[in-house]
């Protein structure tokens, strides 16, 4: 049943910060981010978090729940000990606006740098068709509720600031892989995915897959495949006679690349 | 100005006061980044405008992204009788004939082509065998008629309009709240003029110059206790509309959802999709009934089972077996739901019981519910594919909203637009799953390619801001950092105001509980002009709510105002003292008004005559 929660909570600005130590009133099958809200609601009504669905569908409320990249609204405080202080910490890749809350206007930006779906033709009745099984791929990648828990688990960004100019980062490359294997996409993406995306930068070390809420296979589904179409590309003979002759605008599969 | 901003956003990251005010001028601002605002923006873009999206969360953050049964649109492709005059019979039924006819019209015929468009930009639906969009069951509908993915499907169609909004550059102002809406002339005067808001990160003021603005900001759930909804749905554009003069019609009408979860606490009110009736499951009592047989009313009784047997049948057979009663519209089905728990035949935590299990095997339910089985599974420690569920109503939606013209989705107000939930008129009394995804399409595209149009036409005359009123608006936004001592906590007030709707505005109602409810909604009011929030303005989320509270004690005075008023029972509207439905109202609309230009003026209300559908329409309900 119910019983009083210790929680430290790091409360500060872009300037610097420090944790605070609360004690909140939680009650059986709540989850994290019940108690910050008590928290706000009851203590400190200026406490800045993100949040919107509650329900593991929106992927605002990332933050890190004793030191683990969480979504706070998927983690059950029957996960802890009643006795143990549960310890709140911004996403640490972000630069923190103030509070829980992150800039996280970097994933924002890298999506821009994606261009967009660019389809072949409709059928003479107006419609397209897809096969279930030629779509699924995509499916699986279009799962991404954008929480960049994965993003923030990066070790090529966590730790090195200087790589976030030339890195897009796993979330990305699942975009570039969905893209890539749409059936009836006619832009082709794979140089720029390696090139400007700094696909080639990721060491497939997978902290991104085991981090993501929606199970989403990103290193095996997305990452490593793509990383071996760009190499396809690399290697197409055709592809390589057109660019020396500079002729090529379109490779083997009638593509245009972007 | 200041070069101290936001790379992206272009927000300025200091927040001293001296330094006025941050300005935009646009043609068209559009206040709501959920599927209306965006596909809004899109047109408007696409239509020549130059476009701002202001949203109150993140981009790909709101409440569209829960949706997840589908978008409704008779596109034929599983059953090919199905066109657009089923549908739109099917949407006048289900709304029991309050809807705007022209509306539902509309919606039903331009439907397909939006969810087409969808397609083209990206969005990856799930599919039939030969290829198509495929389509899946739903409450009310007569035929298989949902475009969907999985249970996710408002997750695809943000995403699609996001990466659609990004590809065409259109500039977004995230995490950024407007609080009013400007007119030339002062607050009484003609059109729009522009519109003014915070950034919640720092807290400073913005103000947009703009002739049109669209407002698609969704609903009202918040102020319940048991709500599908997130925090942002406070009604905001529902107040902003009426504080500019608009006027609200069908609030009375409050879908309650019939399957929300009901425990454990945390999760309580949220959303239990409608697909997984549409895909087999039945609704149990305690004592293992299928107890929505003894709830077909006479109304739908030409089209629904009434034996298991025959119910059972139609899984298989769909030409020879009527729908299974747990697919009648939702207030039908909530209603049930209601009166079972309270006849004591509910599940331990105060819900009745949804089974799938029963009929469906494990690799099924986890492949068309994914997010079902994972939500259950993370959050209730419940497997799906082995025991059923726990659910019970939950405030999910308004079917009440700005009053527009069916075709511009222009309000009474010139240049003031309004698409998606926070429209009023199209789903009538009751709306049916599906129909929401797809009329946030439909008519988010035609407000957005009118507020366009309309700006362009007034591009040699535009509206001026008067600077008297965004110092009024700033001054108003500032007054919870003014208070000294005494001050009333804004979590409190909401607190007590959801307590308020949901015990004395909920599923069924009574005169004398919603005349408490005034008084109750009257007092709260009186607290809420002494709001007070500690802190700075940077990313305050009590100030925020401070702010949002004034929309939800307008909203829910009209709720609470035009649901006394009206005596019948229809759609989301169920009164106990008169428990039936009745022709005279049935030809009827509540007007609501906001006599001044503040939360704190009075609503007032007045009886409006329905627009009279064609012959030629009305021969479809022969």
């Amino acid at each position: 049943m119910g019983y009083d929660l210790k929680l430290r909570v790091w409360r500060g600005d872009r300037t610097g910060g420090e944790l605070g130590d609360y004690t909140v009133e939680v009650e059986e099958g709540e989850v994290v981010l019940d108690a910050i809200h008590r928290l706000q609601a009851t203590q400190a009504g200026d406490l800045a978090v993100r949040w919107n669905c509650k329900a593991g569908k929106c992927g605002s409320c990332s933050a890190e729940v004793n030191g683990r990249p969480r979504l706070m609204c998927m983690t059950r405080l029957s996960d802890f000990e009643p006795s143990e202080t549960i310890t709140v910490t911004p996403v640490r890749t972000f630069p923190v606006i103030r509070d829980l809350v992150t800039d996280v206007s970097f994933n924002y930006e890298k999506a821009k740098q994606v261009p967009s779906v660019k389809l072949t033709p409709r059928d003479e009745d107006g419609k397209r068709r897809m096969m279930q099984a030629d779509v699924e791929r995509g499916q699986e990648f279009r799962k991404c509720i954008e929480c960049f828990l994965c993003q923030n688990v990066c070790h090529v960004v966590r730790d090195h600031e200087d790589n976030k100019e030339a890195f897009a980062g796993p979330r990305f490359f699942l975009r570039y892989a969905e893209l890539d294997m749409h059936p009836l996409d006619t832009n082709d993406r794979r140089q720029l995915a390696q090139d400007a995306a700094g696909l080639g930068m990721c060491n497939i070390t997978k902290c991104c897959t085991e981090v993501c809420p929606e199970g989403i296979h990103i290193t095996d589904n997305a990452i490593i495949p793509m990383k071996e179409r760009v190499v396809d590309r690399k290697y197409d003979p055709l592809v390589w006679l057109g660019n020396k002759i500079g002729l090529r605008t379109k490779d083997n599969e009638g593509r245009t690349e972007v | 100005m200041s070069d101290d901003r936001h790379p992206m956003t272009g927000n300025r990251t200091d927040s001293g006061q001296d330094t006025g005010f941050e300005r935009h001028e646009y043609d068209v601002v559009v206040i709501g980044a959920g599927g209306a605002g965006l596909r809004a923006a899109i047109a408007a873009h696409d239509a020549g405008a130059r476009v701002a999206v202001v949203c109150k969360s993140l981009l790909g953050k709101a409440h569209t992204v829960m949706a997840e049964g589908g978008i409704a649109a008779s596109m034929g492709n599983v059953y090919p009788d199905d066109n657009w005059q089923v549908h739109f019979r099917d949407t006048m039924r289900g709304g029991k004939m309050l809807n705007n006819w022209r509306m539902a019209q509309l919606h039903a015929q331009e439907a397909p082509e939006r969810v087409l468009e969808l397609e083209e930009w990206g969005a990856l639906f799930d599919r039939t065998k030969d290829g198509l969009i495929s389509q899946r069951d739903f409450g009310g509908h007569r035929y298989a008629r949902l475009a969907h993915v999985g249970d996710r499907t408002g997750l695809e169609m943000i995403r699609t309009l996001q990466q659609r909004v990004v590809a065409l550059d259109i500039d977004v102002f995230m995490e950024c709240t407007v609080t009013d809406i400007f007119k030339d002339g002062g607050a009484r005067g003609g059109r729009v003029s522009g519109a003014f808001g915070y950034w919640r990160e720092t807290g400073r003021f913005i103000v947009f110059e703009a002739p049109a603005v669209v407002l698609a900001t969704g609903g009202i759930g918040k102020s319940y206790q048991v709500t599908s909804n997130s925090w942002e749905y406070t009604g905001d554009g529902h107040a902003l509309a009426m504080k500019t003069g608009a006027s609200l019609i069908n609030m009375e009408f409050v879908q309650f959802h019939p399957t929300g979860m009901v425990w454990p606490p945390s999760v309580k009110g949220i959303l239990v999709t409608e697909s997984v009736r549409g895909d087999g499951g039945a609704l149990k009592n305690s004592e293992g009934e299928r107890f929505m047989f003894d709830y077909i009313p006479e109304y739908f009784k030409n089209e629904t089972a009434d034996s298991i047997e025959e119910a059972e049948g139609w899984y298989t057979d769909k030409k020879n077996n009527r729908r299974p009663p747990e697919l009648l519209p939702r207030d039908e089905v909530a209603r049930a739901i209601n009166s079972e728990i309270k006849a004591g035949r509910g599940s331990p935590h105060g819900g009745v019981f949804l089974d799938i299990a029963s009929r469906r095997d494990a690799e099924f339910i986890r492949r068309r519910l994914p997010s079902m089985y994972h939500q259950f599974k993370e959050l209730a420690d419940v497997d799906i594919t082995a025991e059923p569920m726990e659910v019970g109503p939950t405030c999910h939606y308004v079917m009440g909203g700005v009053e527009v013209d069916p075709d511009t989705e222009e309000s009474i107000v010139t240049g003031l637009y309004a698409a998606g939930e926070v429209a009023g008129g199209m789903h009538g009394s009751n709306r049916l799953g599906g129909n929401s995804l797809s009329d946030l399409l439909v008519f988010g595209r035609r407000a957005g390619h009118n507020a366009a149009y309309y700006a362009h036409r007034s591009r040699d005359k535009r509206p001026r801001v008067d600077e008297d009123d965004v110092r009024a608006a700033s001054q108003a936004a500032l007054a919870p950092f003014e208070i000294e001592g005494g001050g009333e906590n804004p979590y409190t007030i909401q607190k007590d105001l959801q307590d308020v709707m949901q015990r004395l505005v909920g599923i069924i109602r009574k005169a004398e509980e919603l005349e408490e409810s005034l008084v109750e909604i009257q007092k709260l009011k009186e607290r809420a002009k002494k709001l007070q929030v500690e802190g700075h303005r940077q990313y305050n989320p009590g100030w925020h709510l401070a702010i949002d509270l004034t929309n939800m004690l307008i909203v829910s005075e009209c709720i609470a105002k035009a649901a006394l008023e009206r005596k019948e029972s229809r759609g989301g509207h169920t009164r106990d003292d008169y428990p039936g439905p009745d022709d005279s109202w049935g030809q009827l609309n509540l007007v609501l008004t906001l006599a001044g230009g503040d939360f704190a003026s009075p609503v007032d209300l007045k009886h409006q005559p329905l627009p009279v559908m064609p012959d030629d329409l009305k021969e479809l309900f022969e």
